[in-house]
């Protein structure tokens, strides 16, 4: 009885993220940023995204996990270009968790918000509750044409149609550090151990990604920035990508 | 037009069995017509779309979601009224019901099923749809029941269960009463389907308890369908859906149409198998009644949802509301309002109310009106979401408009179908209406 009364308690305190090892969080600095776009291409490259071609381009039915978004502020003579890359937030209270009515998408014990691609059936329900709109649909069963498929990354699945896919901050090089530190001995991941394909690439390291649980990390110092502010805060989906507002001098 | 005189029991037997006995070439003609229609605009394009992936609708990025699942909301929604109605007129004992309710619950059962092949439409893998069902299985995998789309699933089935049950057990002693008038094969089926069925008191009693029983239990779950289904949408965090007036929104519009529908079908089955002497003004009347109540309600609602746009002071539900009222499907929504609230304003007149034609006409406009309200839920919202970077535009592709039309001739076959095989006038309940002739002392 007293062992079940424990369960319950602890049931009731799940605290999982206190619990596990890693928290996994980035930093996006937009004064850095210029928009080259060279972590949507390296996204492509690393994650097995699908090229889509012009006409699906064109239908929205494109799929880039990462995105850069553009928008321009003012009116002509004075007339700015704002960036900001948006990607899955990995938000810790996931609106697209939820209605998924197999379970297909869930928050892993990194804290990361995980799909499953063999367990979706394609409501795209996930899709809709998103936010942030960074959930992209398998339209169609796309092929790689001859010479591509040999770019083909063997650590990630390739979808077919029906599918939901988004960015997974590059699980599988997580999984990779995971395994080279336990091969060492070793508990846990060092910081900067773990980059996925966008951080890597960045020519300007806007991006910083790292343990959130870690308080030494680069991440989580950068967390503290002043700049720092999560998209779309209001609707509670406690978001885990900070990005460092744009500084501007005539402001 | 009521000048009927009122008919003899031999005769409710004799009018409404002929409905099933005797089939004429007309009846084949349309059959063979809608039968046509459903296997081309609904099963072909179905079958497509399976083999391209769903990229065969015009569902894009932000708007994933289209007329597939604004079209489940309307046949749900048309399935609303009849077991609803059936069942709350069985307890209120109102006598109007009895003559009716047979086809209005038949309507239920069919768009029900022309619902449920909307979501197997809507799915990107389709061929997995059992996942969302929990069976016990080897590897522990549940569903999710945390998710509305799962309870959604539950609901609907337990409608559809519900609702096939509560019809069946109504017909049983008409399906005696076919048994003792054919011959031959159908004889043998009837015998089956009527379960042995005598007429003895007590088995009249066991009918009369079992049948107020599932009435009493078919209330809540309509209900509860419906809302369920509106939580699909108001648990998104999406502007244009968030509305916690979405339950009973949905409740009320799904009944509204339903009523509407069931005065649709009424008057087609009174035309077609002249059962002038059954289906009467009484009933055109009550319904009209209830089809102004309802529009009153529906018109609240949605002055409602604009007013809590309004005042919300949010911008994100300033876009989707502006986006709705002016933006590209705007014509469509002052259609709605004029077909959903207008126009059934007219029924107020006992003119209108009690001319079939006039009804008939305004029972098919609120019932576009409706189904317009069901695509601008999806075609309005979701283009217009949160990040202006991902907003989109949805106009639905060939394959969806194809399927819309084709299941409506699904429902039609199915329809016709069920009146080859059931008696869409209950004989018994009819015969309870009338005065008895004369008693055998």
């Amino acid at each position: 009885m007293g062992k079940m009364r424990d369960k319950l308690k602890q049931y009731l305190k799940p605290g999982y993220y206190e619990k596990y090892d890693y928290h996994w969080g980035m930093t996006i600095d937009l004064d850095r940023c210029t928009g080259c776009e060279a972590c949507v291409v390296a996204c492509q490259a690393e994650n097995n995204l699908p090229i889509v071609g012009e006409k699906r381009f064109k239908e929205r039915r494109e799929i880039k996990w990462l995105r850069v978004e553009r928008y321009w502020e003012g009116e002509y003579p004075n007339i700015k270009l704002r960036f900001i890359p948006m990607l899955c937030q990995h938000c810790d209270q996931a609106p697209c968790e939820t209605p998924c009515p197999v379970a297909a998408t869930y928050h892993n014990q990194d804290g990361l918000n995980t799909q499953i691609y063999n367990r979706c059936i394609g409501t795209r329900t996930c899709a809709v509750y998103c936010p942030y709109e960074v959930r992209y649909f398998n339209w169609f069963t796309y092929k790689w044409d001859e010479p591509l498929e040999q770019q083909l990354n063997p650590d990630v699945t390739v979808r077919e149609k029906g599918v939901m896919e988004k960015c997974t901050f590059c699980i599988q090089r997580i999984r990779q550090a995971k395994d080279h530190a336990k091969d060492d001995g070793r508990r846990r991941v060092r910081d900067g151990e773990v980059t996925p394909a966008c951080v890597q690439s960045c020519p300007t390291k806007a991006m910083v990604f790292g343990d959130l649980n870690d308080p030494n990390s680069r991440v989580s110092k950068m967390y503290k920035n002043p700049r720092g502010y999560k998209v779309l805060e209001e609707l509670n989906t406690l978001p885990k990508i900070v990005y460092l507002k744009k500084a501007d001098s005539d402001v | 037009m009521s000048d009927y005189r009122e008919p003899t029991y031999a005769e409710v037997n004799r009018d409404i069995l002929r409905t099933l006995l005797e089939t004429g070439s007309r009846y084949w003609i349309v059959f063979g017509i809608t039968a046509t229609i459903a296997i081309v605009c609904f099963y072909i394009p179905w079958i497509y779309q399976w083999h391209v992936g769903l990229g065969a609708s015009g569902q894009s990025r932000s708007d994933v979601w289209g007329t597939y699942l604004s079209n489940f909301i309307f046949w749900i929604g048309l399935s609303h009224s009849g077991t609803l109605l059936s069942a709350v007129l069985h307890i209120t004992r109102s006598g109007w019901r009895k003559a009716i309710y047979r086809s209005a619950e038949a309507m239920t059962l069919f768009s029900l099923m022309t619902a449920a092949f909307f979501v197997l439409i809507h799915l990107g893998r389709v061929w997995f749809v059992h996942w969302s069902v929990p069976v016990p299985n080897q590897m522990g995998l549940w569903p999710n029941f945390r998710s509305p789309l799962l309870f959604d699933v539950m609901a609907i089935t337990t409608y559809l269960t519900a609702s096939s049950i509560f019809i069946y057990m109504g017909s049983v002693p008409d399906y005696a009463a076919v048994r003792d008038a054919s011959t031959g094969l159908r004889r043998r089926l009837y015998t089956i389907f009527s379960f042995g069925w005598r007429g003895t008191a007590r088995e009249w009693h066991t009918l009369g308890w079992a049948y107020t029983f599932f009435a009493v239990f078919v209330i809540p779950l309509a209900v509860s369908v419906h809302s369920i289904v509106s939580w699909d949408f108001a648990m998104s965090l999406v502007p244009g859906l968030h509305h916690t007036i979405f339950a009973p929104y949905f409740v009320c519009g799904a009944i509204y149409s339903g009523t509407a529908g069931i005065v649709t079908v009424m008057y087609l089955l009174r035309r077609c198998l002249n059962l002038e002497r059954y289906i009467r003004e009484i009933h055109l009347d009550n319904l009209g009644k209830l089809l102004i109540a309802l529009s009153l309600i529906w018109a609240y609602i949605n002055i409602l949802e604009l007013f809590t746009g309004w005042y919300s002071g949010s911008s994100f539900q300033y876009e989707a509301l502006t986006y709705k009222l002016f933006g590209y499907y705007a014509p469509l929504y002052w259609e709605m309002i004029l077909f959903c609230a207008f126009i059934p304003q007219l029924i107020f007149w006992k003119k209108i109310r009690s001319s079939w034609n006039i009804m008939f006409v305004i029972s098919i406009l609120i019932n576009i009106g409706m189904l317009t309200e069901r695509f601008l839920i999806v075609s309005t919202s979701l283009p217009r979401k949160f990040l202006p970077n991902a907003f989109g535009f949805y106009f639905p592709s060939l394959v969806e408009i194809s399927i819309t039309i084709g299941s409506f001739a699904l429902f039609a076959t199915l329809f016709l179908i069920f009146i080859k095989w059931t008696p869409c006038v209950s004989i018994y309940e009819v015969k309870e209406t009338l005065k008895p002739l004369r008693r055998v002392e």
